[in-house]
């Protein structure tokens, strides 16, 4: 799969700009970013629902853009918006899936099967969606994108609205689904730790790719450790920061930070050094959290409420 | 073609089963269409004899056919919300996504809708010994014939208007705009015959004129029983459903 210097937008905002990358194929793929970054603009691009303004795209050697039905045959879809309908049940819902794709009889029942086994729904299988816990429709949704046995598989948000539990369960599936066969996934997500997991990150912030490579190839090239102060006077503090230690210190939504090759043996001077204006301080190894920060200047924030809408639309319609 | 069949007869299937798992859905569309009946009906017994009609119908027996078209359209108009419905929750994208050509998903949205609203006529057809309509099984199964039509037109302007709907009050506003007058003129409330000048105009222009028109000529199994001849009647009747889907299909590509 292959994305090239693909660009959008939705009236005069840039949703997408000059965005280039390459998925292998059986490659997990995450999508990081905050909402409203890009991630589902890119994501409706790539399922044939939207046409870029420039760019183009590829999936399993096909163009998004010249052959769509081609790629819809090879692409299964999880959106963000639940897709399964309430009133029917689980194997209801794959079954209405599988006639979409041209599938039917006993080759249908049979995959719808398997799959419903395989994620753990079997034993709901003929309950109700509507009576379904948010985990399991998520579980099914997945069974519904795999039924056609698509080569590249899209998962916008997947666990949006899900419970941690529901989320670690929902992973485990694709982890399961992927060890069963050979599907590209391509999953666009917000949260960091769900990034961490994938092959491959690519960070998206304001319709700009701004770091593509392996989660242990990004937080490598930050160097050393990441030094946090919580404090009342930022600019102040990171000011004098910077100058006592010459070291660079930036301001972080209000947090000082200090990337150093020896975070540790720093702590103590600078709580010897600025007495009574330091809150907290914190050392860890760099996340991808602090590859945003250094790529974008600002924090990416994990879920914040109200953040969870639906991002990339245009609010003015 | 069997790839353009198949998802339209499952969408249609899915639309049935829905109809049937909502008791509330099932329950209250059989209650308005005998309220309907009654009120209408029964509150205009003897109010007026309808002009133009052979002799031994009365106003009751006059309204029936109308009445069932009625709760017919309505039906037919209700069950396009779940096209809004399905917009919202998200499902209409995981159809859109499939590699399924837009005519079979409005094919099995409007093939699904349409039955229901003539499951709903049915239901009042027993009426029709009650009121002395004298149609045999002919008649009835060929009347049914013009109420899908009709089901399936109104089902058809139902999927344009709601496909570019966010909200199911504008909808709701849209569709009475059209709806009302369409019927009003329609020869369900009084006969062409017995209209002012300028309304029999506007009701030979009304496309339903005709379908309900085709409707009482199969039931009475007689031509004099409404104002077009049944050729005509019939003609215009499965003419505005083609041209209704085609403006669905098309409206569903954009």
């Amino acid at each position: 799969m292959a994305v090239v210097r693909l660009g959008h937008r939705y009236r005069h905002r840039p949703a997408l700009e000059d965005v280039s990358f390459e998925v292998g194929r059986g490659e997990l793929f995450g999508l990081l970013g905050p909402n409203g970054g890009g991630k589902t603009t890119l994501l409706r691009i790539l399922a044939t629902l939207l046409v870029p303004e420039s760019g183009r795209a590829e999936i399993a050697g096909r163009d998004v853009l010249r052959e769509p039905v081609a790629v819809r045959r090879r692409i299964g879809v999880v959106f963000q918006d639940p897709g399964l309908d309430p009133w029917l049940t689980p194997a209801e819902n794959l079954r209405h899936q599988g006639h979409l794709y041209g599938l039917r009889g006993t080759e249908l029942a049979e995959r719808t099967a398997r799959l419903l086994d395989e994620l753990g729904v079997a034993g709901r299988a003929d309950d109700l969606v509507r009576t379904l816990s948010g985990g399991l429709r998520r579980r099914v949704e997945l069974a519904k994108g795999l039924l056609h046995d698509p080569d590249v598989l899209l998962l916008d948000e997947p666990t949006v609205g899900l419970d941690p539990g529901g989320r670690r369960e929902f992973w485990r599936s694709v982890g399961r689904v992927r060890g069963e066969r050979e599907v590209t996934v391509l999953v666009t997500t917000h949260l960091m730790h769900e990034a961490e997991a994938c092959d491959r990150v690519g960070i998206l912030d304001r319709g700009r790719l701004v770091a593509l490579g392996s989660p242990q190839e990004l937080e490598s090239g930050i160097r050393g450790d990441v030094v946090a102060l919580e404090t009342a006077e930022p600019d102040r503090l990171a000011a004098a920061v910077a100058e006592r230690f010459a070291t660079e210190a930036q301001v972080v939504d209000g947090i000082v930070r200090i990337e150093r090759l020896d975070g540790a043996a720093l702590v103590p001077r600078l709580a010897e050094s600025f007495p009574g204006m330091i809150r907290s301080i914190t050392v860890g190894r760099p996340t991808l959290d602090d590859v945003f920060v250094q790529r974008t200047g600002h924090r990416l924030r994990d879920g914040a409420p109200g953040e969870l809408g639906n991002e990339d639309e245009p609010s003015d319609g | 073609m069997g790839d353009a069949l198949l998802p339209a007869w499952s969408l249609g299937w899915r639309e049935i089963v829905r109809f049937h798992r909502d008791r509330a859905r099932v329950v209250s569309g059989i209650a308005t269409a005998l309220l309907f009946w009654m009120l209408i009906g029964f509150g205009m017994r003897g109010s007026f004899t309808p002009a133009g009609m052979p002799s031994g119908v009365g106003a009751v027996e006059y309204l029936f056919p109308g009445t069932v078209v009625f709760v017919v359209l309505v039906t037919a108009i209700v069950g396009t919300f779940s096209l809004i419905e399905d917009r919202r929750s998200g499902f209409l994208q995981g159809v859109i996504v499939a590699p399924v050509p837009r005519a079979s998903i409005v094919l099995g949205k409007v093939l699904g809708g349409a039955s229901i609203a003539l499951l709903q006529g049915v239901v009042l057809l027993p009426l029709l010994g009650a009121l002395g309509i004298p149609a045999g099984l002919p008649g009835i199964l060929l009347g049914l014939v013009a109420l899908f039509a009709m089901a399936f037109t109104l089902t058809c302007i139902g999927f344009v208007v709601a496909w570019g709907m966010e909200s199911i009050q504008g909808f709701h506003g849209i569709v009475n705009l059209l709806l009302l007058p369409l019927w009003f003129l329609s020869g369900a409330l009084f006969p062409l015959d017995g209209a002012a000048g300028p309304l029999k105009v506007l009701m030979r222009l009304d496309p339903l004129a005709y379908g309900l028109a085709a409707f009482r000529q199969a039931l009475y199994g007689r031509a004099d029983v409404a104002f077009a001849d049944p050729a005509t009647a019939w003609c215009v009747t499965m003419g505005f459903a083609a041209a209704t889907f085609g403006a669905a299909v098309l409206v569903s590509r954009r």
